[in-house]
């Protein structure tokens, strides 16, 4: 590992990462300066216990959130200075998401919802169409295209959101706990599709999970323990 | 986000709820339908009393009276004058007469091109081809009068041999046959002179007219048969009898625009005549028209406020119900912006929707009320109850629309607002 974030610069780095929730008597301090470095085309897991801090620091990462102090730099850039509209660039265009839950729209199509993030990128009508099409093919949902999202079986549904994700080709794709809702078979298969991702497109997966196993697929885990990084820290096989 | 897709998906997302959109959209209906229903009939009236000035044809006269100097006042009752003679109006009411002096004074007055005193001429009967006699009133003479026509052509007012327009409705008691055939044949006007006597002339049909308010079913003289028939009226009277004349008609150059005119009358008054022009007669009962529009106006405005209440109600609910959509959609990259303008637009199209069904609801209510109006209103000919102008019907929706909008202001700034994490940990 220590090879690896030497030898090219990280992609993602975060120091002295503090979060704290609410304020005053209230608060909570989720993160307590915490360290880390995801190198370019890395798989990592993140582990521990729930309320550990695991969430807070994907969002964090993802810049779906700000920090109470530290840096996050992309691309040796200092996030805290992207402009708004930066911001949404880089949400849209170079990270995908998988959230905890499936945040389908219920009532629109599979493939609406897929190619949403198209939609919020400014992406004509046709192309959304065509690229949306080639990622439920990938994900082996195309029959499934016009069916309403709901009326899915939940893998069937992660693997919706799994092509929502990769929909604009992410650099990272983010996903927190993907296989949490599925049963052992279906996660097995939604990790499979996830790891293909890593291997073949080079698209860099951050996953948060409470699972070894997942864990152990990925090039490396962190674990976190109290808003720190425990010292624990593994390469996998 | 492009705005087509802003659009769609606002549009989309406005009929999701669709019990609860339909609701807003029904209370945006009754306020929209009730503002269109009250302009339309504001429209109508007026329409009707703009084509009644404008069939009458004469934007360049200018009807003048003396100035009533003793006019009775709340102070008591007004000293007797001579010279006061039966004026339009109401019955009983008096105007000071013009003399032939007058006349000559009023042709002086700078931008007066002519003068024509009012010769009122009471017909006894009017007769065809030793046919039953009937009555006949004559229409005030008033110069380039124009009337709708059913056949035939207008008087001209230059014509050496007397002749008139004649009313429809005297076609068939004095057998004249249709309109068409009516045209150029004669028929005998008697009047009664100042020694009693009954005399009669002849008088070419040259038109027969529509039936209209203007002329209430009077007939329309050329200058020739007035002048004849005021002249056989008027004779064995003593002068001073048939140079009086309630009002006197006065030409001028209509191009000279609104303020010529008014210098003009200002003018007029300065010599102690009042004029006014038929759109002066007719502006006050359109001042009392818009009147009564604005108050009923004013209820429909306040039903569609309570409606844009409704519609904020509704966004709340849409927000509130989509919180982890949007926040979704903020993951994924859209602006607050365009936050705002999907919850804005979708407002803006819950009041499209409702004042196009209101507008059209109303113009659809306008033509059966037509309908009926048309039989209970016969003797108002030509009028259309409730109107419908292109200007105040965009009007009305656009101002809903701009309502809804104002409306949906707050509820899409707190969507615009919200952070993403906290959205998406909504449960
Ligand atoms: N908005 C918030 N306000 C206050 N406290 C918060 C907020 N969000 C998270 N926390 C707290 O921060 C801590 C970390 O939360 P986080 O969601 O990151 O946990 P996690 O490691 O993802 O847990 P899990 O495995 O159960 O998902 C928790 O104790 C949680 O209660
Ligand atoms: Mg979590």
């Amino acid at each position: 590992m220590r090879e690896a974030a030497d030898v090219a610069s990280p992609l993602l780095s975060v120091s002295n990462l503090h979060k704290t929730y609410g304020s005053g008597s209230n608060a909570f301090e989720a993160l307590k300066g915490l360290d880390l470095d995801i190198a370019e085309g890395e798989s990592i897991a993140i582990i521990g216990k729930s309320g550990s801090g695991k969430s807070t620091l994907m969002h964090l990462l993802a810049l779906l959130d700000r920090p109470t102090s530290g840096t996050i730099t992309l691309d040796g850039k200092d996030t805290s200075r992207l402009s708004a509209k930066q911001l949404n660039q880089t949400r849209n265009s170079t990270f995908g998401f998988v959230f905890q839950q499936f945040f389908l729209n219920a009532q629109a199509s599979v493939l609406d919802n897929v190619t949403l993030p198209l939609k919020i990128a400014g992406v004509s009508r046709r192309e959304r169409h065509a690229r949306g099409m080639a990622a439920l093919t990938q994900l082996e949902l195309d029959d499934k295209a016009g069916n309403k999202a709901n009326d899915l079986s939940g893998g069937q549904k992660q693997r919706v959101v799994i092509a929502r994700a990769l929909i604009n080709q992410p650099r990272v794709i983010f996903a927190d706990e993907p296989t949490g809702n599925l049963d052992t078979a279906t996660g097995a298969v939604v990790e499979d599709i996830l790891f293909d991702l890593n291997r073949r497109q080079g698209i860099n997966l951050v996953v948060v999970t409470h699972d070894e196993d997942l864990a152990s697929r990925c090039d490396r885990s962190v674990y976190i323990r109290d808003g720190l990084l425990a010292v624990r820290e593994e390469v996998a096989a | 986000m492009k705005i087509v897709d802003v659009v769609g998906t606002a549009f989309r997302n406005a009929f999701r709820s669709r019990l609860r959109t339909s609701l807003t959209v029904l209370a945006i209906f009754i306020g929209a339908f009730t503002l269109s229903l009250t302009n339309g009939l504001g429209t109508g009236v007026n329409q009707y009393l703009d084509d009644t000035v404008a069939s009458v044809g004469v934007d360049d006269v200018l009807t003048v009276t003396k100035t009533n100097e003793e006019a009775p006042t709340d102070d008591g009752p007004a000293e007797y004058d001579p010279n006061q003679i039966e004026a339009d109006g109401p019955p009983g009411s008096t105007t000071t007469a013009l003399t032939d002096d007058d006349i000559d004074t009023i042709a002086d007055v700078d931008g007066v091109l002519s003068v024509d005193p009012a010769k009122s001429v009471m017909v006894d009967y009017v007769q065809h081809d030793d046919g039953t006699k009937y009555q006949l009133s004559v229409a005030e003479f008033v110069p380039g009068m124009r009337v709708e026509l059913a056949s035939g052509s207008q008087v001209d007012l230059d014509a050496a041999d007397p002749e008139l327009v004649l009313p429809e409705t005297y076609l068939e008691p004095l057998e004249l046959g249709s309109a068409a055939d009516a045209v150029g044949q004669t028929v005998a006007l008697a009047v009664t002179d100042a020694t009693g006597e009954q005399v009669t002339t002849d008088a070419t049909i040259v038109g027969v007219a529509e039936p209209a308010v203007i002329t209430m079913g009077g007939a329309i003289p050329n200058d020739v048969l007035t002048t004849t028939l005021y002249d056989l009226q008027t004779s064995g009277a003593p002068e001073a009898e048939t140079t009086r004349y309630a009002q006197a008609s006065v030409s001028f150059d209509p191009a000279g625009g609104e303020d010529a005119a008014q210098a003009l009358k200002d003018r007029l008054e300065d010599a102690g005549y009042t004029a006014s022009t038929l759109e002066d007669q007719l502006g006050t009962l359109t001042a009392v028209i818009d009147g009564i529009v604005l108050v009923l106006n004013g209820f429909a405005v306040i039903a569609l406020i309570a409606a844009g209440i409704g519609i904020v109600n509704t966004l709340f609910m849409a927000v509130q119900e989509r919180t982890r959509e949007v926040g979704l959609m903020k993951a994924m990259g859209l602006s607050s912006g365009r936050v705002f303008s999907l919850f804005s637009i979708e407002a803006v199209v819950i009041g499209l929707v409702g004042s196009a069904v209101g507008v059209l609801g109303a113009i659809g209510v306008g033509q059966l009320v037509n309908g009926v109006s048309g039989d209970l209103l016969a003797d108002l000919p030509g009028l259309t109850l409730i109107a419908f102008d292109p200007v105040s019907v965009a009007t009305v929706v656009l101002s809903v629309m701009a309502i809804a909008f104002v409306a949906g202001t707050l509820p899409a700034l707190r969507a615009a607002r919200q952070d993403p994490i906290s959205s998406l940990r909504y449960e």
